[in-house]
């Protein structure tokens, strides 16, 4: 009964989606509002469609209704709760639903808004929205469709499907297949909604920019009136990305937090281009330039999103054959290619009226090194896509396949993310329009002398690492950059206005959200730099087997091996935990409990490891093997992972700063900057 | 010449300089990518194609993929040697589904003693998910001594391949 409610509404949702379009497309035919306004009325229908039918895969998940093949697949007796409810992502078809349910959210969001000045742009952004959830929708009914059920026929044959064969009887299996035990932690409620609220929010400045292009307003409304949307969206898929390090981290027993894996790439690529978006429109709204290239990353950023979601979803990635084996891989190239060609046909079409409003001059300017920084993001965009796709490419041309791994990644795009490293503290400081060395070195040399000391007190320290030294100054510069404009912001401030710090310090960033924003946010990039420099560059390991009671030691650690207990839970499984007690330089800091968990119901085991977290780095004890108790012991790897933490804190700081930056301002919109030759002898004037 | 660079250069000039910066850059990304792919390439092969290539791969980083022969594993849990052999598995997503799915594959892989095998030899720690007719892909080079000296181990279960469609429940 569910299940057939369950497609039925899905169904509903797609004669809805296709009438908006039509009626979208009428109303602009015959320049009627009211045919407009109940397409948009039709949008607002879709979101309360879809909920049903989500609601029906949750109570499907939930009651254990394993006749229906997707509950089957990711459920299964001994899963608590949390994780039958969270199992509505946990497969293909599954997260398909939930993917149109967060679009139609979207959608409905932006159709609530006011749209008195932007009339123009609604048919289009209805339709665009329309067409997008109509593409999704169709692929749950027609293609993976959740719903359908095991079914014995009188032959004795098996078969999946949704509606009954003739005289063929239910198939009520008594358990299921239970989710990878991988995703039974909980990672699996925040990481992918995170990561799918992200690709899908990255619709509504694509929406914009295409109605943009064909009502012919190609000024920068479109820009201004997405740009919380599209901070948003970002903040949404960049919470994403840590999170997904942060469980790999926690879970996958490695002790790393990033592989270049092609699904990992899947969303870095987007998040590459989305980012560089988010700063050329800047130059846009201060400038009047880059107008084409600002609709050229939007397209990048939402076919980025495309590709992903195909990449991961069709199979591809095993084998360019494997491809066609469901239809999924061919209706998403299609769909691909569709929006790429239709919105850059429309790009041409309106080329001529995207103009520049000016010109750069100079190349110390910022939107010069905007420009700069734009570069070095398409450039690490081009190092990932190539990775990626390599295998793709070289076994479709030679026959061959031939992967590149994370040493390939470090290698080409390691210099790229030092110089953004570099403009990230040093941007801030130049000015739009111009800027020389001389204004620069100004702004720059009290901060840039503090990093040397820095720089030299790590030398004496005992570093010797080329690489190590120079991504710690390049940090310690951004940092001291950061705090000196702080500093200098408060205190002129307080000059003006004579009050204390805290609120000077409060007023100063709210008269100025996105700049000092856009501060906080590089500082958490620079604290997960620091994480990240921490772990690659300095990490100690070491492995060893040994009995209850004796001990392992790494640097200034010693762990002692306690006992193994070994028990069942209620959740299906056996575990092995190890008690250890470590010690630090002679102190003891306390016990750890590495465990393996094996799964009954899967048969897979897992490894959870004990890890001790501080500032300075993480303890990372993994159990990795053992045997009766007759034998030699218990096998242990410990990981030392210096300054770990400041990646994950340095993630806090980065969503704090996007918050402040997406804060509604209270000043008026950001207005052009002119540059003219009397501007710049009076700011020269100024020093 | 002046510092600030804005005296009577005429437009033109202006734009130059940003169009070789850019270049450069370009140039750049370009050198990075090409000396690291092909510093970091590593051939996808099965067990056959190394079979066949015999000296070819010698010091080549190579991604094999193949079944494990569980009575082959041997592990030292104090040096934290591993070694196991592996049989060839075809690599042909079609040809794997014609044969009945990757679970049979795994299965006859192992069964069947006529199918080419190498030996493997990797350092580090036991990877949960090695048992019999596990589908193992490694990351490595053949060694002279005819055995393959893995970098990398990575494990798929066996259990991921079952059957589609499950038995019906016994109460009915």
């Amino acid at each position: 009964m569910i299940e057939n409610l369950g497609f039925g509404v899905l169904v509903i949702t797609l004669i809805v989606c296709i009438y908006g379009i039509f009626a979208s497309f009428y109303g602009l035919r015959k320049n009627s509002l009211a045919w407009v306004e109940s397409a948009r009325k039709a949008m607002l229908l879709t979101f309360p469609l879809i909920t049903l039918a989500v609601i029906s895969i949750v109570i499907l998940l939930v009651s254990g209704r394993y006749d229906v093949q997707y509950v089957y697949n990711v459920t299964s007796n001994t899963m608590p709760l949390y994780l039958k409810i969270t199992a509505l992502w946990g497969g293909q078809s599954g997260s398909l639903v939930f993917w149109s349910w967060l679009l139609a959210a979207f959608t409905t969001a932006v159709t609530l808004r006011k749209w008195n000045r932007d009339r123009e742009f609604l048919p289009w952004v209805i339709i665009i929205g329309l067409v997008t959830l109509v593409f999704f929708v169709s692929l749950v009914v027609f293609v993976e469709n959740p719903f359908v059920r095991f079914w014995q026929t009188p032959t004795g044959g098996r078969v999946v499907s949704m509606f009954q064969p003739v005289e063929a009887l239910l198939i009520n299996p008594p358990d299921g297949r239970g989710l990878n035990p991988l995703l039974r932690h909980p990672g699996m409620i925040i990481h992918p909604p995170m990561l799918y609220l992200g690709f899908v929010s990255f619709v509504i400045p694509f929406a914009f920019a295409i109605a943009a292009l064909i009502t012919g307003r190609t000024d920068d409304r479109w820009i201004r009136v997405t740009r919380r949307w599209t901070l948003v969206a970002w903040l949404f898929l960049s919470l994403g990305l840590v999170l997904g390090s942060r469980w790999a981290y926690d879970v996958l027993g490695w002790g790393g937090y990033w592989a270049w894996d092609p699904v990992e790439n899947a969303a870095f690529m987007p998040w590459l281009t989305g980012t560089a978006f988010l700063h050329s429109v800047m130059i846009q709204e201060k400038r009047g330039l880059f107008k084409r290239w600002n609709i050229i990353l939007i397209i990048l950023t939402y076919s980025l999103v495309i590709y992903g979601t195909f990449l991961t979803r069709s199979g591809v990635l095993s084998s360019v054959h494997a491809f066609a084996q469901s239809a999924i891989g061919p209706l998403f190239f299609i769909y691909l290619t569709f929006t790429m060609v239709v919105s850059l046909g429309l790009l041409l079409y309106r080329w001529s009226s995207l103009r520049s409003e000016g010109t750069m001059h100079s190349v110390l300017s910022r939107e010069a090194l905007f420009l700069l920084n734009n570069l070095l993001f398409m450039g690490i965009l081009a190092v990932t896509f190539w990775g990626t796709n390599f295998p793709l490419i070289s076994e479709l041309f030679t026959g061959q396949k031939v992967t590149v791994g994370p040493a390939f990644y470090n290698r080409s795009a390691g210099p790229l993310f030092a110089g953004l490293l570099f403009l990230m503290g040093v941007a801030p400081l130049s000015a739009w329009g111009h800027s020389t060395v001389k204004t620069l070195g100004k702004a720059l040399w009290k901060p840039l002398v503090g990093s040397l000391l820095v720089l030299v007190a790590m030398y004496v320290g005992g570093i010797r690492q080329w690489g190590a030294l120079l991504a710690l100054w390049l940090c310690a510069l951004v940092i001291f950059i950061t705090l000196y404009e702080y500093i200098r912001g408060v205190l002129a401030r307080q000059r003006r206005s004579g009050e204390i710090l805290p609120v000077a310090l409060w007023n100063l960033a709210s008269r100025n959200r996105r700049r000092y924003g856009g501060y906080i946010i590089h500082l958490g990039v620079v604290l997960m730099a620091l994480g990240i420099i921490g772990i690659e560059m300095f990490q100690t390991e070491t492995q060893a087997t040994i009995p209850p009671g004796g001990s392992i030691q790494l640097g200034q650690y010693e762990v002692s091996f306690t006992r193994l207990d070994l028990f069942d839970t209620d959740d299906g499984r056996n575990v092995a935990r190890a008690t250890m007690s470590v010690s630090q330089n002679g102190r003891p800091v306390g016990d750890l409990f590495p465990r393996r968990d094996f799964y009954y119901d899967s048969g897979q085991p897992m490894t959870i490891p004990g890890v001790r977290s501080t500032l300075e780095d993480d303890l990372y004890i993994l159990l990795v093997d053992w045997e009766p108790i007759t034998s030699t012991g218990v096998t242990f790897k410990v990981y030392r992972n210096p300054l770990i933490n400041w990646l994950w804190i340095g993630g806090f700081v980065f969503i704090l700063g996007t918050l402040v930056a997406a804060w509604p301002d209270k000043d008026p919109e950001p207005t052009r900057v002119s540059v003219s030759r009397r501007n710049i002898a009076s700011r020269q004037a100024d020093g | 010449m002046t510092i600030d660079g804005f005296t009577n250069k005429p437009v033109r000039g202006g734009r130059a300089k940003f169009l070789v910066g850019g270049g450069l850059i370009i140039i750049a990304v370009i050198y990075l990518i090409v000396s690291s792919a092909q510093a970091s390439a590593q051939y996808f092969m099965t067990v056959e194609e190394m079979n066949q290539k015999g000296d070819a791969v010698l010091g080549r980083a190579i991604r094999v993929s193949g079944a494990v022969v569980g009575e082959s594993i041997r592990y030292d849990s104090t040096t934290f040697q591993l070694e196991f052999e592996i049989a060839h598995i075809p690599a042909d997503n079609q040809e794997i589904s014609d044969q009945g799915g990757m679970a049979v594959v795994l299965h006859k892989a192992v069964n069947n003693p006529s199918l080419p095998r190498i030996k493997v030899t990797y350092s580090g720690v036991k990877p949960d998910l090695m048992r019999n007719e596990a589908q193992a892909i490694l990351t490595g080079k053949m060694g002279e001594d005819g055995i393959f000296h893995a970098d990398e181990l990575l494990l798929k279960c066996p259990t991921r391949y079952e059957e589609e469609i499950p038995d019906q429940a016994v109460d009915g």
